[in-house]
């Protein structure tokens, strides 16, 4: 009867704007105006690394997928993504071979050896910053840089070390402490004339990516919601040195926290899939992020306790599920 | 608070047609009437072929209580009976009718009293008369209008949500037939015993609202919050009451009926005319007809005949849709006959079907299902044939409103592994 056959697919016929690619680039326009920050406190070498480390991700991602004879979907922007994380978690005075060696590890290893996106189980990047670690640490802990216009301290990156290592430093003159902890102090952290990881010292710059994706409900908020409040809880009761007066803001401005908490933690390939999941997984990030800074051996604990409640996702998802509609 | 339910989806409204009065289209020279357009068993054959029907004659009788009688839509000769192309089957046994263009009634259609009536009286008059859901599930009418004793029904809800986009019928119906959905409404409250009536309007109709408001007295004409699904009986329920069906049971469980608006004024046809239902209000509609168009069709007309009286296609189609864009059901011609479930026809502008990618975990699918299940694991277990484990997670709860695969980023096919997975539980029940 019918001339022509019409195309059959079933509901829903009609979809949200937000595919796979507008998610993932939305995620790295957010990521720019951290870069921007970096290239004003670093230099050109801050732009240098990510291209590297971009490039790398890219090329293993494609060779990758060839070798398994997979489709190849590097235009899909999740290793665009990859590289950019992982350069922003690299001290910006490495040498340039690093993140390309970091990139493909995480490419490679962490994320095409499991099949690919979607069936990787700890966030790429960090998988790949963690290799780093292991294999270099000397570079990974002292290839600090100052920031253009100088610090605070004085001390962080010029003596080679971030505010969070000079904090826990036993050596380190009381003032310091003060000074970092101060409002003035404060400020630096916020607006990123600190010494740090090259994508992570302007909390300002990283929390405007970061609310732009939270109002577009590009990422969810349960879980950088419940990370930083963990934080802001933790600080109030875990004390550093001599208890300085803003030690709340100092807790989450420093470090790479927002950057976890915001772009990191929120990774939705290695976070839990249940609401009440959510919410667990971003609490436990809080907990090992401040029980790391406060007693571990790293000054720093946000790329390490989010790997580590990457690993308990699958339980997570398994025991929050929930009450279903009807069933109470 | 708005009044609403947890979860869904706030897809674009795009309802092209919510100002065009309702028209009839001509009765077509032929109609297909498939003799199973209901939940349930199909319609036992009346007539042969060569046969002379009149209009309103039944040509297809319920077989047992869950099923629905059939009528001759036009009057004419039957051609032939059978396999033809189905909007839900994809085929089915369906009576073709030559129309003789005199649409010569079976019976007179006077106006019957009907305040005397006993409920089982009405309720034998709603059965005779073939009247099913005309939200979509097209449930047989007369099944909800006895529930058993001891589920007693407090709160009767007109449902005049009409949550899906595009769909623009039961406004239409609501604005030019209040008085008849009124009274429909009050036959069913008063069959059933409702103390409470409410109708239910998703608050982008206001005209609906207002002129209910001024109609229907005995009513609380409530408006709820324009999000998709808000019509679903279950959400809308919760969304009034507060209350939860409770998994694998009824909206009677909660001491609740709900019948859609276009249904109540079938219901007062049959009650007030003993007119069978030959005819319903659909909306024919997107961006690939030239002027989307209410139209009053015959039960059993060629989708193509509706789509003609609107100017026809803008380009040639390369989708049709039977419902609404989230629910509906695509077609593989535009011969498939409308029934009376049918309450639209969408032609896209495109007919493009997304490439479905592997799962990201995002975890949207979870965010908006109002069932509250997780569909991607679901439909992992189900991909992996592990139906007891689907079952476990609740897969029967499904309602398959289409939230999940609407929001999935990566597209994945959802919905149609979750009704694979539903069909594959029941077969290993029985
Ligand atoms: S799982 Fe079923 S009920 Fe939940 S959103 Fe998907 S289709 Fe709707
Ligand atoms: S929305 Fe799609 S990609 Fe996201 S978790 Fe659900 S099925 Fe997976």
């Amino acid at each position: 009867m019918a001339e022509k056959r019409l195309k059959v697919s079933a509901s829903p016929h009609i979809f949200a704007r937000q595919n796979l690619k507008f998610v993932m680039y939305a995620v790295i326009l957010a990521l720019m105006p951290a870069l921007f920050g970096s290239i004003y406190f670093y230099g050109l070498r801050a732009l240098y690394l990510v291209i590297l480390s971009v490039a790398a991700a890219v090329v293993a991602e494609a060779v990758c997928q060839w070798a398994y004879k997979r489709p190849i979907t590097i235009t899909d922007g999740s290793a665009i993504i990859t590289g950019i994380l992982l350069a922003y978690n690299l001290p910006p005075g490495v040498p340039y071979w690093m993140p390309v060696v970091g990139s493909v590890f995480a490419i490679v290893v962490a994320k095409q050896f499991f099949g690919g996106l979607g069936y990787n189980f700890i966030n790429p990047a960090l998988a790949g910053r963690a290799f780093l670690m292991a294999s270099w640490p000397v570079a990974m802990t002292h290839d600090w840089l100052p920031p253009a216009g100088g610090t605070i301290s004085g001390l962080d990156g010029i003596t080679r070390a971030t505010p969070l290592n000079l904090i826990k430093a036993a050596d380190v003159d009381p003032s310091v402490i003060e000074r970092l902890t101060s409002l003035e102090g404060i400020r630096a952290l916020f607006f990123g004339n600190v010494g740090g990881c090259l994508g992570e010292t302007s909390a300002l710059l990283l929390l405007i990516g970061g609310i732009a994706l939270l109002i577009l409900k590009i990422i969810d908020y349960r879980i950088t919601l419940s990370y930083l409040l963990t934080v802001v809880v933790l600080s109030l009761i875990l004390p550093i040195k001599g208890h300085p007066p803003y030690n709340i803001l100092f807790q989450l401005f420093s470090g790479g926290l927002f950057l976890g908490a915001f772009f990191m933690a929120t990774d939705m390939v290695t976070t839990p899939v249940t609401k009440r999941g959510r919410w667990i997984f971003g609490i436990g990030c809080g907990i090992f992020t401040m029980l790391i800074r406060t007693f571990g051996g790293y000054p720093e604990g946000v790329s390490y306790s989010i790997l580590f409640m990457n690993v308990w996702t699958p339980f997570i998802d398994r025991y929050t599920m929930g009450r279903r509609f009807g069933t109470r | 608070m708005p009044i609403t339910f947890i979860g869904g989806v706030h897809p674009k409204e795009a309802k092209l047609t919510s100002g065009s009065p309702i028209e009839v289209l001509p009765p077509p020279k032929t109609v297909y009437i498939p003799l199973s357009q209901h939940t349930g068993k199909p319609a036992r054959l009346l007539v042969s072929k060569g046969d002379e029907v009149k209009l309103g004659q039944k040509i297809g009788e319920a077989q047992g209580f869950i099923s629905a009688n059939i009528h001759a839509t036009v009057s004419g000769k039957v051609k032939s009976i059978g396999r033809f192309p189905h909007p839900v089957l994809g085929d089915g046994i369906a009576v073709e009718i030559e129309n003789d263009g005199e649409d010569t009634w079976a019976f007179e259609i006077t106006e019957h009293d009907y305040e005397k009536l006993t409920p089982q009286e009405i309720i034998d008059l709603v059965k005779e008369a073939g009247i099913v859901g005309l939200g979509g599930a097209a449930f047989p009418s007369h099944v909800k209008l006895s529930p058993p004793k001891e589920k007693p029904i407090e709160i009767l809800i007109l449902n005049g949500c009409e949550c899906e986009p595009y769909l623009t019928c039961d406004h239409r119906v609501m604005l030019e037939f209040p008085e008849e959905v009124v009274k429909g409404g009050e036959i069913i409250a008063r069959v059933v015993g409702a103390k409470r009536r409410i109708i239910a309007i998703e608050d982008n109709k206001p005209d609906a609202i207002a002129l209910l408001k001024k109609k229907a007295a005995d009513f609380e004409v409530i408006p709820v919050k324009t999000k998709y699904p808000e019509g679903a009986e279950k959400q809308l329920i919760y969304a009034l009451t507060r209350r939860e069906v409770p998994s694998g049971g009824l909206p009677m469980d909660v001491g609740c009926l709900v019948h859609n608006v276009g249904t109540a004024k079938a219901i007062y046809q049959a009650v007030r005319y003993r007119k069978p239902l030959i005819e319903r209000v659909i909306t024919v509609t997107g961006e690939n007809i030239k002027e989307p168009k209410n139209l009053l069709v015959r039960i059993g007309t060629p989708a193509i005949e509706a789509i003609n009286h609107c100017g026809g296609y803008i380009k040639p189609p390369e989708k049709l849709i039977f419902g609404g864009p989230m629910m509906g059901i695509a077609q593989y011609t535009d011969q498939v006959p409308v029934i009376k479930g049918t309450s639209g026809i969408l032609v896209p502008a495109e007919g493009e079907i997304p490439e479905p990618g592997p799962c990201i975990r995002c975890g949207r699918c979870v965010d908006v299902c109002p069932m509250g299940l997780h569909p991607c694991i679901i439909v992992d277990y189900v991909e992996n044939l592990k139906f007891d484990d689907a079952k476990r997670l609740g897969i029967l709860d499904c309602i398959e409103c289409g939230c999940c695969g609407y929001v999935c980023p990566v597209r994945r096919q959802l919905v149609h592994n979750l009704k694979f997975g539903k069909a594959e539980v029941w077969r290993k029940k029985d």
